[in-house]
């Protein structure tokens, strides 16, 4: 799978910058609210708490992506197990944040072991496809579950609650919890990354035959990686639920799974940094183009090709580029 | 009921052999070029609405789809140019955000050119009429006359890859990329050929199907992803292969919606069999595909990674 | 006498018409330094690479420690003790010299499913790591990026990782290939110094070299061995002279 090494190598250098970056991004982020409120515009807690749940989605995909060179088109089904485990067990009676996230995790990372196992058979272009072929049976099943609103989706009661207490029904509480989540998130894939675990994943995208021959079969912890992500993306799929208060298959149509690499190619893969930013960039620049005109999506498609053809390695590549992301080790 | 089958088959057929066009040019884009194009599918739909404006213009259907082919050309040559040229050598994820920028320029472009309601095409005087199948049962013509163009096509193309020397690079880019980038300056012609003449089908495909579904920017997306699908199941690298997976596919689909749900209900009691069959028949294509890379990772006609 | 740590027998190996590996048969005894010489193309790195378990014979067994290991994959002949260099340096590259090597002694030191405390931090990996590197002598260079390195540096990490799995039989390709003539000689010495904890299958075209080292050499051509013996019996060997040596002192 050395077919990607080329823009995935992320010089280590900067890791100090990566942490103070990152910093950075809470800091900037928690100061939302308050300042939405001075400023008379409480949309923007909302268009917030969107960016942090696809920070979450695209930290994710950036464990299986960046640091494993599993390119997968089919991660948008885990956003999906997310929200329709929020509708499915409100619907049962069961409004509790944390229950429904155990049965997202659950689900999700079932979903993954699975069809990781079938696709981890498969490489390269391959892998790519299966992937999205298992997105699309996932999208399918929930297209013609009518029960659930079918193709059209379904509006939820109410917002999920936390222990019997409606902390998610005012935008700054959803807001916080999801942070809350995205600092966890980032945290614990830093950790992870560097961990003996992480070592193995990385080694094995930048040569499996190297580590097969110093003793690792490197499909055991492909497959860990693909679930850990999975659970991930489901947690950050229950956020998205509660955010729109409405669940619907579009969430995990392969357009979704698209944009989710976008916005890790975006952002650069493989230092998770670059992945939050991505995520952050892209859900503004959706959102603020919108604002600008409804053909938004000419500019936003402008905007991808020319970061594709100008700067390998996206943002973070352009932003080396002008030497503004220096390492400091 | 037998009748019935028949119809479905040759609606399978015909629905196989479009999406053939579609597939044989993107199939040796990715093969020879590595190459991960995300934006064929628009071309697909751009055929489509050009076929439609010459029609609005010349009010000819011949006319309209000769015009088709050279400005289809023309764009592929432009984006080869513009774009694709320039991520050759760049990873496959580069190539994913540029084409999927692509699709967003295109898609929104045709909308603001003819907006987003689904436009459609008539049929021409001589093909659209009917001709008797077995028994009572009818088929229209145009829908034979689109798998016998398709069937042309797909001969045309055997010619080309077994018995000219365009061909016989193609093959041997399949089968080793390597062996192709070491004849040298030739490569940039032949890239910019394949990409072109796979516009050009893809658009063809979409300006072909506009008489019988209608034309609207949604309609690359749909086939966009069964295009896929194909290439995967044939092999990707591999034009006989996707011909094959391409009737396959059309096949199993087409008859998966109709008889999946008249199968299940011998099963179990109608209602569950409705729901079920809804359920599965759209899943189909996607569990015929995980099934065969289950079994054969590289796809039925792709060449095998060595151990 | 006792059997041979590595017992090769009847191994065949074809591409297409091609046979790479036509009917080999050997033995490597504990201890020894095992030379394989040939000419290029003759088929040496393809034979390794099936003794390691990468490519699977077309037939014939291979048998290590008494044991059938024909069917194992390369990880577990690795863990057996059975490790390789390659000829085409393989390493990680935007991973650091010492992060290669600790890579290796991770694989045999304790589980990799551990998830959250740095490994860059553990000091037993480290250390050990340190010392393959200090052996081969890259101790130097030990916080740079591996892909860096020039390419005789890259040739000495090969053997270092090989060297972290703690082989009892080392396959080595080439090992001496592309590096500089102080470092030939450091490598030269090193395996001098391993012959007495390590066996070593040594494949090699730097004839002095094989011929300090070797107690026993096979004359690998066209897939078939042409003669096996000491470095002497080798060296007079009439065929082995038409076949091989001959062309080594013509060009
Ligand atoms: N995958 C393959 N497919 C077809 N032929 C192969 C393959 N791998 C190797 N060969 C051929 O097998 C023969 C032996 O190759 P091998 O690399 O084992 O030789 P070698 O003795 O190691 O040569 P050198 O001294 O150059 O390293 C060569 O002719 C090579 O072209
Ligand atoms: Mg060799």
């Amino acid at each position: 799978m050395t077919y990607m090494t080329q823009t995935l190598t992320e010089p280590r250098a900067g890791l100090a910058a990566r942490l103070k970056l990152a910093l950075a991004i809470f800091a900037l982020l928690a100061v939302v609210p308050p300042l939405a409120h001075a400023m008379g515009e409480p949309f923007m807690i909302i268009i917030a708490t969107r960016m942090m749940v696809f920070a979450i989605a695209a930290l994710s995909l950036d464990l299986i992506l960046g640091h494993g060179a599993m390119v997968s088109f089919g991660h948008a089904a885990y956003l999906g197990f997310g929200s329709y485990a929020v509708a499915i067990l409100s619907r049962a009676g069961i409004s509790d944040l944390v229950l429904q996230m155990v049965a997202a995790v659950l689900a999700s990372a079932l979903f993954a072991l699975v069809t990781g196992a079938i696709s981890l058979r498969t490489r390269g272009v391959y892998f790519i496809m299966i992937t999205l072929a298992f997105g699309q049976m996932a999208y399918f099943f929930f297209v013609s579950f009518s029960a659930l609103g079918g193709d059209d989706g379904v509006a939820l009661a109410a917002r999920s609650t936390v222990l019997g207490l409606p902390l998610l029904q005012g935008e700054t509480g959803l807001f916080y919890v999801t942070l809350g989540l995205l600092i966890a998130a980032f945290a614990g894939l830093y950790l992870l990354t560097r961990s003996r675990f992480g070592r193995v994943l990385t080694g094995t995208r930048e040569s499996a035959l190297r580590m097969q021959a110093i003793g690792f079969r490197p499909l055991p912890y492909q497959l860990t990686a693909y679930v850990i992500s999975a659970a991930i993306c489901g947690v950050a799929g229950v956020l998205l639920a509660n955010q729109a208060v409405y669940v619907s298959p579009a969430y995990m149509s392969w357009h979704r799974s698209g944009e989710m690499i976008v916005m890790l190619v975006l952002g650069g893969v493989g230092s998770l940094t670059g992945a939050m930013t991505g995520a952050l960039v892209t859900v503004a620049l959706e959102e603020g183009l919108a604002r600008f005109s409804e053909h938004w999506r000419l500019g936003f498609g402008l905007i991808l090709v020319l970061v594709a053809l100008l700067s390998p390695g996206g943002l973070s590549g352009l932003l080396r580029k002008f030497n503004l992301l220096r390492d400091d080790k | 009921m037998f009748n019935l089958f028949l119809l479905q088959l040759l609606n399978g057929a015909q629905f196989g052999i479009l999406l053939f066009l579609v597939a044989a040019g993107l199939t040796l884009v990715f093969g020879i070029m590595d190459f991960i194009n995300l934006a064929h599918g628009v071309l697909y739909m751009v055929g489509g609405y050009v076929m439609a404006m010459m029609m609005g213009t010349t009010g000819n259907f011949w006319l309209s789809l000769t015009l088709v082919l050279p400005v289809m050309l023309v764009l592929g040559l432009a984006l080869e140019v513009l774009v694709f040229r320039r991520l050759y050598d760049r990873s496959h994820l580069d190539q994913v955000l540029a084409t999927f920028g692509l699709i967003l320029v295109l898609s929104e472009l045709v909308k603001i050119l003819w907006g987003s309601a689904p436009l459609s095409v008539p049929m021409p005087e001589a093909l659209s009429g009917s001709i008797a199948l077995a028994g009572p049962m009818r088929y229209p013509v145009y829908r034979i006359a689109v798998i016998g163009v398709g069937l042309a096509v797909a001969l045309a193309l055997w010619f080309v890859i077994a018995r000219t020397r365009v061909g016989m690079l193609l093959r041997a880019g399949a089968a080793n990329r390597a062996m192709v980038s070491a004849l040298g300056t030739d490569i940039n012609r032949l890239f910019m050929l394949v990409f072109a003449a796979g516009a050009m089908l893809a658009g063809f495909a979409g300006a072909i199907v506009s008489p019988i579904l209608s034309v609207d920017p949604g309609m690359g997306d749909s086939i966009l992803i069964l295009t896929f699908v194909v290439i995967v199941i044939g092999g990707v690298g591999s034009v006989k292969g996707a011909f094959f997976a391409a009737l396959l596919v059309g096949i199993v689909d087409t008859l998966g919606r109709m008889f999946g749900p008249i199968l299940l209900k011998a099963l179990m009691d109608p209602a569950a069999a409705a729901q079920a069959g809804r359920t599965i028949a759209p899943m189909l294509v996607y569990i015929l595909m995980a099934a065969v890379l289950f079994w054969r990772p590289t796809g039925l006609f792709g060449r095998s990674v060595a151990r | 006498m006792t059997d041979a740590l590595l017992q090769v027998r009847n191994l065949r190996k074809t591409y297409g018409a091609l046979k790479v590996t036509n009917d080999v048969s050997l033995d490597v005894h504990e201890g020894e330094i095992h030379a394989i010489i040939g000419p290029n193309g003759a088929g040496k790195t393809t034979l390794i690479s099936q003794l390691s378990g990468q490519l699977r014979p077309d037939s014939g067994t291979v048998i290590y420690t008494g044991q059938d290991i024909t069917a194992l994959d390369m990880a577990a002949r690795v863990r057996m003790g059975l490790a390789r260099s390659f000829q085409l340096t393989t390493l990680l590259p935007s991973f650091t010299v010492l992060e290669n090597v600790a890579v290796a002694v991770q694989a045999r030191e304790g589980s990799s499913f551990r998830f959250f405390r740095p490994a860059s931090t553990e000091r037993a990996l480290n250390d050990q790591a340190m010392e393959c590197l200090n052996d081969v002598g890259l101790s130097g260079t030990a916080s740079r990026l591996a892909g860096a390195l020039s390419h005789g540096e890259k040739r000495q990490l090969e053997l270092a990782i090989a060297l972290a799995t703690r082989p009892r039989l080392l396959l080595l390709d080439e090992p001496l290939a592309g590096t500089g003539h102080e470092e030939a000689a450091q490598l030269v010495d090193l395996f001098g110094r391993l012959k007495s904890r390590v066996t070593m299958m040594l494949i090699e075209h730097d004839m002095n070299a094989v011929f300090a080292l070797a107690d026993r050499v096979s004359v690998l051509v066209y897939g078939e061995i042409a003669a096996c013996g000491t470095p002497d019996a080798v060296r007079n060997d009439a065929k082995v002279r038409a076949a091989y040596l001959g062309e080594e002192e013509v060009a």
